[in-house]
C-alpha cells in the first residue's frame, strides 16, 4: 500500500517537473522562431530567468525521490538507458550554461551562438524525454536480475532487439516536442506583450493542431504497443478520468486562447500534460518498467520498491519538505508575476 | 583502463573532482558574503556593499558551474553504479532525496533574489536572501557528507532479502558520528578556500595598486576568516576525522601513513616513498613517536602496520592514497604558516604594505583547491577496496550491463565538455577580476538588466 502512495508522489514530482521545466524548455524551442530582435530574445529569457533553475530542481528532487522509493527501478532504468541519459546530461549542462552566460558579453558572435545552443538543446531534450517515456511504455528486455542495456538504435523497429530510438519512441518524442513547444508558446504569450505575444499565439494555434493529431495517433498506437493499458482501463473504469483530463486540457487551450485568457490557456496546457502522464502511469500499473518479452519479468510497484520502514520514514520528511518547497515556489512566482518589460 | 570497473571508477572520479572545484568556493564564499553584508548593515560603510557585490558576481559564475556539473553526480549513481544503487538505494536514497527536497529548492529560490534582487529588496531582505542561500548550500553539503559517511562507516541498516541494505534506524543514518567530523572538516575547508580566494584577489589588487579600499577589505576579511578556519581545520576537525579513520579503518590509516610494520611509538612520516613491492618506505624523514601520540594520545602506543592486515583488505592504490594524504597535510601546514604570518602582520598594521606576504597570499590561490581535492582523494581511495566499507566491494557495485566501451565514450564526452566549461569559466572570472569591484556593477541577469 505504501508503495502505491510513493508511486503517486513520484508521479506528482515528475508531473511537476514536466509542467514547470516544460514551459522553459518550450520557450527555448520556440524563441528562435518567435523572438526576432535582440530585445525580444531578452524578453523570452527574462520570462524564465528567475524560475528556470528552480524548475529544474524538480528533476533532481524527483530523481532523488525515485531513487529512494524505487531503487531497483532507478538502477535499472538509468543504467539501461545509459547513452540517452548521458546525452540528456550534456544537453542540460549546455542549456544551463547558455541561459546563464548569454548576457555576460554583448557581442554579435557571443549572443546568437548561445541562442542557438539554448534553442537546440531545448528541442533535443524535449524529444529525448518523449522517447524515454515511449521506451517505458513499450517495455525493455529486462534480465533475471532486473537489469537491461539497450543501444541508441538498432533497426528502428519496436520489436525484439530494441534500441532507445525506434519509430514508436520517435513518435512519442515528436508528440512531447510539439506539446512542450505549445506549452512554451502559451507561457511566452502569458508573460509578454506586443508582436512577441502575437507571434507566440499564432505559433500556438498551429502547434495545437499538431498536438491534437499526434495525441490521437499515439493513443491508438500505444494501446496496441502495450496490451497492459487496455487491460488496466477495462478493469478499472474510473481510470478514464486521466485521459479525460488530457482531453479537457486540449479543449481548454483552444477555447481560452481564442478568448485571450492567456493564463487559463496556459493552465489548460498544464492539465493536458498532467493528463497524458497520469494516463501512462495508470495504464502501465502495476508495472513501473514493463518487460517487452514476458510480462512476469517486468518491474512492478512492489518488486522495485524500497523496504517499508524507510518508505514510512520518508513520508515524515517528504511532506513537510515539499510543503516548504511549494511555499518557495508560490513566493517566487508571485514575486515575478505579470508581464516582463 | 580496458576493464569496465576501471572506466566506471574514473568516470565518477573525474566528474566529481571537476564538480567539487565549484561548490567548495561557493559554500565558503556564501559565509563570507553574509559576513560582508552584515558589516555593511552595521557600519553603513558602502565599501562593504561594493565588496559584497563583486563577490556575488564571482559567486554567481561559480554557482552556475556547480549546478550544471552537479546534475550528473546524482544521475551517475544509477547510470554507472546500478548494482550499488539497487542494493543500497533504500538507505542512501534517503539522504540524497532529502538534499533535493530540503536544499535545492531553498537554494534555487533565493539565489535569484540574492544575485539579481539587490535593487528590488530592502537591505535587510537582501541580507536574508544571502543568509538563506548560505543555509541551503551548507545543508546540501550535509546531506552529501551524510551519504558518503554511510559508505565510509555504514550504520543504521540491516541486510534484507537478496543482500539488499534495508534502513533500520533513520536517526543512526542522520547522526552517524563519521558524518559529524567529516562535515565539520569539509566545511571549514570550504571556508579556507573561500578565504584564500578572497585574500588572494585582494593581494593582487594591492600589488597592482587598484581598488585599494576594497582590496584591504578582501585581505582583512580573508585573512581573519582564513586563520580561524585553518585552526579549526587542524583541531578539532582534522584530529576528529583522523581518529575516526584510526578507529574504523585502521588499515587505511596504516596505508595513509606508509606504515608497513606494526610498531610501538610509531613515527609520522614527513617525506618518503612507499614501495609496495618490497613493503618498505624509501628515504624517510620522520617525527618519531608522533603517530602513536596523535592517534592514541600515548607516545608508546602500538599502531598496527599494513603487514598485519590481510592483503585483500588493503586499499588498492596505496601510493596514490599515501601521496594524496601527504599533499593535503603538507599544503595544510604551509597554509597555516602563511595565515599566521599574515594575521600577525595584519594585527601590527603592516600587512597592506608587506610586499613579500602579499605576493605569497596571491600565489597561494591554488593551494586550498589542491589540498581539498587531495583530502577527498584520501577519503575515497582510503575507502577502497570497499564501496560500502566492510560490506560491499567496489567491484560488486558498478553497472555490469554498461560496457567499458560505452563508459569510455561518455567519459571522453565529459572530458571534452568540461574542458570547454573550464575555459569559459576562467575567461569569465578573469573578466570580472579585471573589471573589479566597480560602483555600478551588477550581475547580468538572463535576458539582461531590466
Amino acid at each position: 500500500m505504501i508503495e502505491i502512495v510513493w508511486l503517486c508522489l513520484v508521479a506528482i514530482m515528475i508531473a511537476g517537473y514536466v509542467v514547470l521545466d516544460g514551459f522553459d524548455l518550450g520557450a527555448g524551442i520556440i524563441h528562435l522562431f518567435v523572438a526576432r530582435t535582440e530585445q525580444e530574445r531578452q524578453r523570452v529569457l527574462r520570462s524564465i530567468g528567475p524560475v528556470w533553475d528552480g524548475n529544474e530542481v524538480w528533476l533532481l528532487a524527483g530523481g532523488g525521490t525515485l531513487y529512494f522509493a524505487f531503487p531497483a527501478l532507478y538502477a535499472a532504468a538509468f543504467s539501461g538507458f545509459y547513452l540517452a541519459l548521458m546525452m540528456v546530461l550534456w544537453l542540460l549542462i549546455l542549456r544551463g550554461i547558455a541561459i546563464e552566460l548569454r548576457s555576460h558579453i554583448e557581442s554579435p558572435l557571443w549572443r546568437p551562438f548561445w541562442d542557438l545552443i539554448f534553442g537546440g538543446s531545448s528541442a533535443v531534450l524535449a524529444l529525448l524525454y518523449g522517447a524515454a517515456l515511449g521506451n517505458v511504455v513499450r517495455g525493455v528486455p529486462l534480465d533475471s536480475d532486473g537489469f537491461f542495456f539497450i543501444p541508441l538504435w538498432t533497426n528502428l523497429q519496436p520489436f525484439s532487439e530494441v534500441g532507445i530510438v525506434d519509430w514508436y519512441t520517435l513518435l512519442i518524442g515528436a508528440a512531447a516536442f510539439a506539446a512542450l513547444a505549445l506549452h512554451g508558446s502559451y507561457w511566452v504569450a502569458l508573460k509578454t506583450e506586443g508582436d512577441l505575444q502575437e507571434r507566440s499565439l499564432q505559433f500556438a494555434s498551429r502547434l495545437w493542431w499538431a498536438v491534437v493529431v499526434l495525441t490521437v495517433i499515439i493513443t491508438i498506437v500505444s494501446f496496441r504497443m502495450q496490451p497492459n493499458i487496455l487491460k488496466e482501463f477495462s478493469a478499472y473504469k474510473w481510470g478514464y478520468v486521466f485521459p479525460l483530463l488530457a482531453f479537457a486540457g486540449l479543449a481548454g487551450m483552444r477555447f481560452w486562447s481564442a478568448r485571450e485568457a492567456d493564463l487559463t490557456a496556459f493552465l489548460s496546457s498544464c492539465l493536458y500534460l498532467i493528463g497524458m502522464l497520469t494516463s501512462a502511469v495508470f495504464g502501465l500499473f502495476p508495472y513501473v518498467l514493463p518487460s517487452n518479452s514476458s510480462l512476469d519479468a517486468g518491474l512492478t510497484v512492489t518488486n522495485a520498491a524500497a523496504a517499508e520502514y524507510g518508505l514510512y520514514i520518508g513520508l515524515a520528511w517528504w511532506i513537510p519538505g515539499m510543503a516548504l518547497a511549494l511555499l518557495y515556489s508560490v513566493f517566487v512566482y508571485r514575486h515575478f508575476r505579470g508581464k516582463v518589460a | 583502463m580496458d576493464s569496465a570497473l576501471a572506466v566506471h571508477r574514473l568516470h565518477f572520479a573525474f566528474t566529481i573532482t571537476f564538480h567539487y572545484l565549484f561548490p567548495q568556493l561557493t559554500m565558503g564564499l556564501a559565509l563570507l558574503i553574509v559576513i560582508l553584508k552584515t558589516l555593511a548593515l552595521q557600519t553603513a560603510n558602502d565599501h562593504y556593499n561594493q565588496a559584497a557585490r563583486f563577490w556575488v558576481k564571482i559567486f554567481a559564475i561559480n554557482f552556475a558551474m556547480g549546478v550544471v556539473t552537479g546534475i550528473p553526480m546524482e544521475f551517475q549513481f544509477g547510470t554507472n553504479w546500478a548494482r550499488f544503487s539497487k542494493d543500497a538505494g533504500g538507505v542512501i536514497g534517503q539522504t540524497l532525496a532529502m538534499e533535493g527536497v530540503y536544499s535545492f529548492f531553498l537554494e534555487s529560490t533565493f539565489l535569484g533574489l540574492f544575485v539579481y534582487g539587490e535593487k528590488r529588496l530592502s537591505p535587510k531582505l537582501h541580507w536574508v536572501s544571502a543568509f538563506l542561500v548560505f543555509v541551503g548550500s551548507w545543508l546540501s553539503g550535509f546531506f552529501i557528507i551524510a551519504t558518503d559517511a554511510w559508505m565510509q562507516h555504514p550504520v543504521g541498516y540491516k541486510l534484507g532479502p537478496n543482500n539488499q541494505f534495508v534502513l533500520d534506524r533513520f536517526s543512526d543514518l542522520i547522526l552517524n558520528p563519521w558524518t559529524l567530523w567529516q562535515y565539520l572538516h569539509n566545511m571549514t575547508a570550504a571556508v579556507v578556500t573561500g578565504s584564500f580566494v578572497m585574500a588572494s584577489i585582494g593581494a593582487f589588487y594591492l600589488l597592482t595598486g587598484r581598488f585599494i579600499e576594497h582590496a584591504r577589505i578582501f585581505v582583512r576579511v580573508g585573512v581573519i576568516a582564513g586563520t580561524a578556519a585553518m585552526i579549526l581545520m587542524l583541531f578539532p576537525t582534522g584530529d576528529g576525522q583522523g581518529r575516526m579513520v584510526a578507529d574504523h579503518q585502521p588499515v587505511t590509516l596504516a596505508a595513509m601513513e606508509g606504515l608497513f610494520d606494526t610498531s610501538a611509538g610509531a613515527p609520522i612520516v614527513l617525506v618518503g616513498q612507499p614501495d609496495t613491492d618490497n613493503l618498505k618506505l624509501d628515504n624517510p624523514i620522520v617525527v618519531p613517536k608522533a603517530l602513536s601520540f596523535l592517534t592514541y594520545r600515548r607516545w608508546e602506543a602500538e599502531v598496527k602496520g599494513l603487514n598485519d592486515f590481510p592483503r585483500d583488505q588493503w586499499p588498492d592504490n596505496i601510493p596514490l592514497l599515501y601521496y594524496s594524504y601527504h599533499v593535503m597535510v603538507g599544503l595544510g601546514t604551509l597554509l597555516i604558516a602563511l595565515t599566521f604570518m599574515c594575521a600577525w602582520s595584519l594585527w601590527r598594521g603592516r600587512l597592506y604594505g608587506n610586499c613579500a606576504l602579499l605576493w605569497a597570499l596571491m600565489l597561494a590561490l591554488p593551494f586550498p583547491y589542491i589540498a581539498t581535492t587531495a583530502g577527498w582523494m584520501t577519503a575515497e581511495l582510503g575507502r577502497q577496496p570497499w564501496l560500502i566499507y566492510g560490506v560491499m566491494r567496489t567491484s560488486q557495485g558498478f553497472s555490469s550491463r554498461v560496457s567499458a566501451g560505452n563508459g569510455l565514450f561518455t567519459l571522453i564526452g565529459f572530458m571534452g565538455l568540461y574542458l570547454l566549461l573550464g575555459i569559459l569559466f576562467l575567461f569569465l572570472v578573469h573578466r570580472e577580476i579585471d573589471h573589479g569591484p566597480a560602483r555600478e556593477a551588477a550581475v547580468p541577469e538572463p535576458g539582461g538588466a531590466q
